[in-house]
């Protein structure tokens, strides 16, 4: 920016002695002004609507009960705690696999073949639709492996879902770690795997929490996947274990099935207003995070 | 001592091999995503034929006498993905030079949380405004010009997923904007040349690659989206006009897989492997894009 300005005194001349070059700058810089204020403005009126149509709706005991045909009432509990089981789940199972297969790209891959390979695998991965994981989770976890519609069958479809985005964010990670760590380590008599343990994994905590806090956000608002393979049940189930056998929806599909099949808009909004509410949250927490990880380097 | 470097051994070369195998899984993934579609979808293509599926005009599924024709899906996703990228590339080519080029660090930080904050918002969220907000406006339009008494359509659609490409087009156009070197822009200025005639006719085009990319992922975002345009899209399988209600590859298999069996089941199976194949071709697309990003 600086260097542009230093240019000022010279482009302002040709400006003033060029009025045709002068109109073509100033419809440019007035379309590109436009299209910033929509793009800004969209998000803003987007959340500021969403909040204001939703927060209204939201009670205590929206949030603390079941749906209940009998009274004629709508909580959300079960929901929350769904997509609650749903994100532990899918960590527990992601979370290994995703940093080990970064570990192995980074610390133990020679092959750089093979490494080229698992990258372009990640990335196909990554821009694999959703509702394409969703046919296959449906296919291979719930009728292959005879989970059928469940928690455990969602997170599954999940877990790979995700993967792309842990293996990324932990890989980046690990390659903040300077070489000499290694070095240090190694010249100390230190195992490969003991590093890994004891200075690797430690140092680069802060960029995997960065996607962790990302997956989430993806699993929170992911819909498509979840449909036919997680379902769509709202029975209130708090035993972890039993929850992962159920048939349950999370919000975002919640929000769904009520905003299409009961057509039941002020709690759609409630939950739209929850859910914006939590990717301001999760957005905030990654600011953090990488604000931490700038003042430590 | 002995014993205990051999376990020390034993320790290593087991962590080896589970890091291996964890490095495996990506590719695993991908060759049983590609296996199961293939298996899935082919026995029904064979079935009603390749060009009576890929050509055929009429899809209905349920009837005595049905018909498995998908080519209204695909010219609805093809119209779709023109669509967005009509409206939503100069939207986001401009933001990201706006972000790169013109704004200073403070305003920069407000917009990039804006555009981040847009990248995390939960498709069925947009879905749902979309159908609040959005779809009553174009019902408006569409009755007093056209006489057609419904907003769900696919110039609706085509205004959500716009918005839905946004992000990915901002923050990937801006990447390779910011990337390109200092030393063009000051030898363009040196040569006379205005602020606004040196991004759009020196950055923009050294950038190219970069905002190929950025365009590449976007579309595979519009043609991979299901639910938003589920809920804007009126769901009807006509052969696609802006002001009529369209379904889209995704949006054809979200509404009948819940109930459908037999052969209609295996069709949608077999309307999955033609979306992965455009995805995989975008994908290849996006590769070939970045890779000449990377040589320069």
């Amino acid at each position: 920016m600086k260097s542009m300005s230093n240019t000022k005194d010279m482009t302002m001349k040709q400006w003033l002695h060029n009025k045709k070059r002068r109109s073509y700058s100033v419809i440019l810089l007035i379309f590109i002004g436009l299209c910033v204020t929509v793009a800004v403005s969209l998000i803003g009126i987007l959340i500021g609507f969403i909040l204001y149509r939703g927060l209204g709706h939201i009670s205590w005991e929206f949030l603390t009960t079941a749906r209940s045909a009998l009274r004629g009432t709508i909580g959300i509990l079960p929901n929350i705690l769904y997509t609650f089981y749903l994100i532990i789940t899918t960590l527990l199972i992601v979370l290994p696999i995703g940093i080990g297969a970064a570990i192995y790209l980074n610390e133990y891959a020679t092959n750089r073949r093979l490494v080229r390979i698992i990258e372009f695998t990640t990335e196909t991965l990554a821009g694999i639709p959703s509702i394409i994981y969703g046919l296959v989770g449906f296919l291979l976890f719930a009728q292959g492996l005879g989970l059928r519609v469940s928690i455990l069958a969602g997170a599954l479809t999940l877990s790979i879902l995700s993967l792309p985005t842990i293996v990324r964010t932990t890989q980046e990670a690990l390659r903040t770690v300077p070489l000499s760590y290694r070095e240090g380590a190694f010249a100390l008599g230190a195992t490969k795997w003991y590093m890994i343990r004891t200075i690797i994994l430690p140092s680069s905590i802060d960029g995997i929490i960065t996607g962790v806090i990302l997956a989430i956000g993806r699993m929170v608002g992911e819909s498509a996947a979840l449909l036919f393979t997680a379902g769509t049940g709202y029975a209130l189930v708090t035993n972890y274990f039993q929850a992962l056998g159920t048939s349950g929806g999370t919000l975002s599909v919640a929000l769904f099935v009520y905003a299409t099949e009961h057509g039941n808009f002020n709690v759609s909004f409630a939950i739209a207003s929850i859910l914006v509410i939590i990717v301001l949250l999760l957005n905030f927490s990654v600011k953090l995070v990488k604000r931490k990880l700038r003042k430590v380097k | 001592m002995n014993t205990k470097n051999k376990r020390k051994d034993i320790v290593e070369k087991t962590m080896q091999g589970v890091f291996f195998t964890l490095g495996m899984v990506t590719i695993i993934a991908v060759v049983t995503i590609s296996a199961y579609l293939v298996l899935n979808g082919l026995p029904a293509i064979r079935e009603i034929g390749f060009f009576e599926f890929l050509f055929g005009q009429v899809w209905r599924s349920t009837g005595t006498d049905p018909s498995f024709g998908i080519l209204p899906f695909i010219l609805t996703s093809f119209y779709g993905m023109i669509g967005a990228i009509i409206i939503g590339v100069p939207i986001g080519l401009m933001t990201a030079i706006f972000l790169a080029k013109i704004a200073n660090p403070r305003i920069a930080a407000v917009v990039n949380t804006a555009v981040e904050l847009l990248a995390g918002i939960p498709s069925v969220v947009y879905g749902f405004v979309g159908m609040i907000v959005l779809v009553p406006f174009i019902q408006q339009i569409a009755l007093h010009f056209f006489g057609i008494p419904s907003g769900a359509n696919l110039l609706s659609a085509i205004l959500v997923l716009s918005v839905m490409i946004l992000p990915s087009i901002i923050s990937v156009s801006r990447t390779a904007l910011v990337a390109v070197p200092r030393d063009y822009e000051e030898a363009s200025f040196a040569l006379g040349a205005t602020k606004m005639e040196t991004i759009f006719k020196v950055s923009v085009p050294s950038a190219r690659s970069g905002i190929t990319a950025g365009v590449v992922l976007g579309v595979g975002r519009a043609i991979g989206e299901a639910m938003a345009v589920m809920m804007v899209a009126g769901n009807v399988s006509n052969m696609p006009e802006l002001f009529r209600p369209v379904t889209f590859l995704t949006t054809a298999i979200t509404r009948e897989l819940s109930y459908a069996s037999g052969l209609q089941r295996q069709a949608l199976f077999s309307i999955g492997l033609v979306l992965f194949c455009f995805i995989m071709l975008i994908n290849i697309i996006l590769n070939f894009a970045l890779k000449r990003g990377h040589k320069g």
